[in-house]
């Protein structure tokens, strides 16, 4: 199969082309390789469920447990939430487990602050993420659907009113419970998700066992993000064949990408794995680019022009395609100060109950932020040049905290540190002068405001 | 078959009784919690190593094999 | 003669042994409240603090045995075995020896449960040993209220000692529990406090 060459789209109208002939019969697959796939197109209502039905059919149930996965290994669709671990390996562990008591549960939480995709499918896809929960609950045999969404997005859309439709027209075969979910970086962790499912507090919880094996309510449990569920959907319908005409042979189908442009404006679009950064993010006016969100990594923009969109590139950068966030940092802007700001959320976010986390990563955005010159609120300080042992104290702290929590936040935050240092070298040395180069100072990188309780974690 | 000692750091508290036991495979870190060599536990450490495993006050600690 | 002075000497034991677990159990709970609060002990390290927790505690589980089987040998009152394991069923001073058996069957409980740690979990280990604080009190007033001993002279003022020094340790427990927040508040405090602590730093040259 060759790689497609089509560029991203934001709701652009279906490019014609040839076809891959339908695996559901009556239907008519879109056109082979055409984006977009998971976004309706342009002028379409989202959310419309005849209009979906129209364009896609019913749920395609298979009626068997696990006859589906061999498609969706065949496809190669790898999870769309950050870690890209093969769906169908998920699949095949929670229906082994499982023994017709498993839970499912797309996963919408949307922690990370610059990423905006979840929503977006949300809004302009829900039936596509609601088939594809029905059809990962039919393929594990599972007793319980939940909606694991982040309490802002579940107002803001009407799911509940689109799942009666649902279920009045026979669509679903298991009722979904929509479960809130906290605006909390961690919320949508699998063992703090399945926590917070099961009735306690969204913070992750010590692995093994992990929760394909015991998760909410000691069950095995099947977490897949929402866009994964969505696409799915797709090859459920369309089969592998479909889903692999777009991407590369390695890295199959599409993503929904969040892109940060250095104008400040915010989009989501789906793109091929593939395609070339320079299509994603305007990179003529940016200095690097953050690859990956918090947890992933800074990319000089000269490099990134030369990068496409796969796992097998970035990789080797220290970055990674994650959920999709692509962030153009501006040149009016420093990146060292951007990282700070980020730094001292994700601080803020440690769930707090592992030692190393807890007061390693509060010390580490300290320092940082005494190299980036910000006082404590995240304003811009006066001219005051950091302690000498600052980058010394700060790397030294950094390699206390990696690998030493339950989950992977430390080590995401101290990836995302860590190549801000080296990617803003040059800045690191202006700001040990106790001076910035750069011109503006307004946040770039979006950081929720406002203090934290306990009760957040709920 | 090797041994390693691992920790649960949601358990764990910062006690040290590990780093006071197993000082070779264990330390502490500045504010107490312990730093776990990345090594397997030679033979001639396996009695402490149990032993580190058994007296912590949180039931933190505990042995992992593998082959 | 014999009979009388053996029975004597046997009931004589229970009632020394009985002082002796009192003070043993008094001194387990102190150091069990140390090391739960990582409290130490001057010149031992913490390894040592949880060893002494753990010899004393069978050394009292022993002295505990002695007092209950001479109690039971003796023949000068009639004490079964079973009003020494089940509560209330003795027909000589039923309320108090029946709390003496309410105590005997927790500290099975918690000498059992912690000897098997490892293999019952952290949480259920923690839910029995609890039960620490109601074996104490209770055999505190078992040993008061079936003792002549303990209810006079010196012997009351080391009863009164052990009550004290727990109460303390225990005051002193809840005093830095009150002072300690759980770990998942400390975070927005940790960050601002780090920031405070940076920028006191940087004002010196």
């Amino acid at each position: 199969m060759s790689p497609a060459t089509n560029g991203p789209a934001v709701a652009s109208p279906l490019m014609p082309g040839p076809g891959t002939a339908g695996t559901w019969p009556g239907r008519q697959s879109p056109a082979g390789g055409g984006l977009p796939r998971l976004l309706p197109p342009a002028g379409q209502p989202g959310g419309d469920l005849a209009a979906h039905l129209g364009r896609h059919g019913p749920v395609p149930y298979r009626g068997e447990a696990a006859r589906l996965i061999p498609e969706v290994r065949a496809a190669g669709l790898t999870g769309r939430g950050g870690a890209a671990f093969p769906v169908h390996r998920k699949l095949e562990a929670v229906a082994a487990a499982g023994q017709g008591r498993a839970i499912v549960v797309g996963n919408a939480a949307e922690g990370e602050p610059a990423s905006h995709k979840d929503e977006a499918l949300l809004r302009l896809a829900p039936h596509l993420v609601l088939d594809g929960l029905q059809l990962a609950a039919e393929a594990v045999g599972a007793a319980r659907a939940v909606l694991y969404v982040r309490r802002d997005v579940h107002a803001g859309t009407r799911l509940e009113e689109k799942m009666t439709q649902r279920y009045g027209r026979g669509l679903d075969r298991l009722a979904v419970e929509v479960v809130p979910a906290p605006a909390r970086f961690l919320a949508g962790e699998e063992s703090a998700l399945a926590s917070l499912v099961s009735g306690g507090a969204a913070v992750p919880r010590f692995t093994p066992p992990r929760v394909f094996e015991r998760g909410v309510d000691g069950r095995p449990t099947l977490v897949q993000n929402v866009e994964t569920l969505a696409h799915l959907a797709l090859i459920a319908r369309y089969g592998p064949g479909w889903f692999r005409a777009a991407g590369t042979p390695d890295e199959p189908g599409t993503m929904l990408c969040t892109l940060h442009q250095a104008d400040g404006s915010a989009t989501v679009a789906e793109a091929a794995f593939g395609t070339p950064l320079a299509d994603l993010v305007s990179l003529s006016s940016a200095t690097a680019v953050l690859v990956g969100g918090y947890h992933g990594a800074w990319i000089p923009a000269a490099q990134a022009s030369r990068l496409r969109l796969t796992n097998a590139m970035l990789r080797p950068l220290g970055a990674f395609t994650g959920a999709g966030v692509l962030a153009a940092l501006p040149a009016d802007r420093c990146g060292l100060v951007e990282t700070a700001r980020v730094a001292r959320y994700l601080a803020l976010e440690s769930a707090g109950q592992c030692g190393p986390c807890l007061n390693g990563l509060p010390a580490v955005a300290a320092a940082l932020a005494e190299l980036a010159g910000l006082a404590s609120e995240g304003g811009r300080g006066g001219g005051r040049r950091p302690d000498s042992r600052v980058v010394s104290d700060l790397i030294r702290w950094a390699g206390l905290v990696e690998g030493r929590g339950a989950c992977h936040h430390p080590d995401g935050t101290v990836r995302f540190i860590g190549s801000a240092l080296r990617v803003f070298e040059a800045e690191v040395r202006e700001h040990q002068r106790g001076r910035c180069g750069a011109g503006s100072s307004p946040p770039f990188l979006p950081v929720p405001a406002g203090p934290s309780t306990d009760a957040d974690w709920s | 078959m090797t041994t390693r000692v691992q920790v649960n750091p949601i358990a764990c508290s910062g006690h040290g009784l590990c780093a006071e036991l197993l000082p070779e495979l264990i330390t502490l870190d500045e504010w107490g919690y312990p730093v776990i060599a990345d090594q397997p536990v030679p033979a001639r450490l396996a009695r402490e190593a149990r032993r580190a495993v058994t007296d912590c006050p949180a039931l933190a600690l505990r042995i992992a094999e593998a082959w | 003669m014999s009979g009388i002075t053996s029975s004597t000497a046997l009931w004589y034991a229970s009632r020394a042994t009985g002082v002796v677990s009192l003070v043993l159990l008094s001194a387990v709970m102190i150091i069990g409240i140390l090391v739960n609060r990582q409290g130490r002990l001057p010149g031992l390290p913490r390894f040592a603090v949880l060893g002494l927790h753990r010899n004393l505690s069978l050394l009292a589980v022993v002295f505990v045995v002695m007092h209950v089987i001479t109690a039971i040998a003796d023949s000068f009152v009639s004490i079964s075995l079973a009003a020494a394991i089940i509560p209330f069923v003795s027909a000589y001073e039923p309320l108090w020896l029946g709390l003496g058996a309410v105590s005997l069957d927790l500290m099975a409980a918690l000498i059992v449960t912690s000897l098997l740690r490892r293999y019952i979990g952290r949480r259920a280990w923690r839910a029995v040993h609890w039960l620490a604080y109601a074996s104490w009190p209770v055999a505190v007033v078992h040993s008061i209220g079936s003792s002549k001993d303990l209810q006079n002279g010196a012997m009351l003022g080391l009863a009164m000692t052990c009550i004290l020094a727990v109460l303390g340790a225990l005051a002193w427990r809840l005093a830095r529990a009150r002072a300690s927040v759980p770990r998942a508040r400390r975070v927005p405090d940790l960050v601002a406090l780090q920031d405070s602590q940076r920028l006191m730093r940087a004002g010196r040259p």
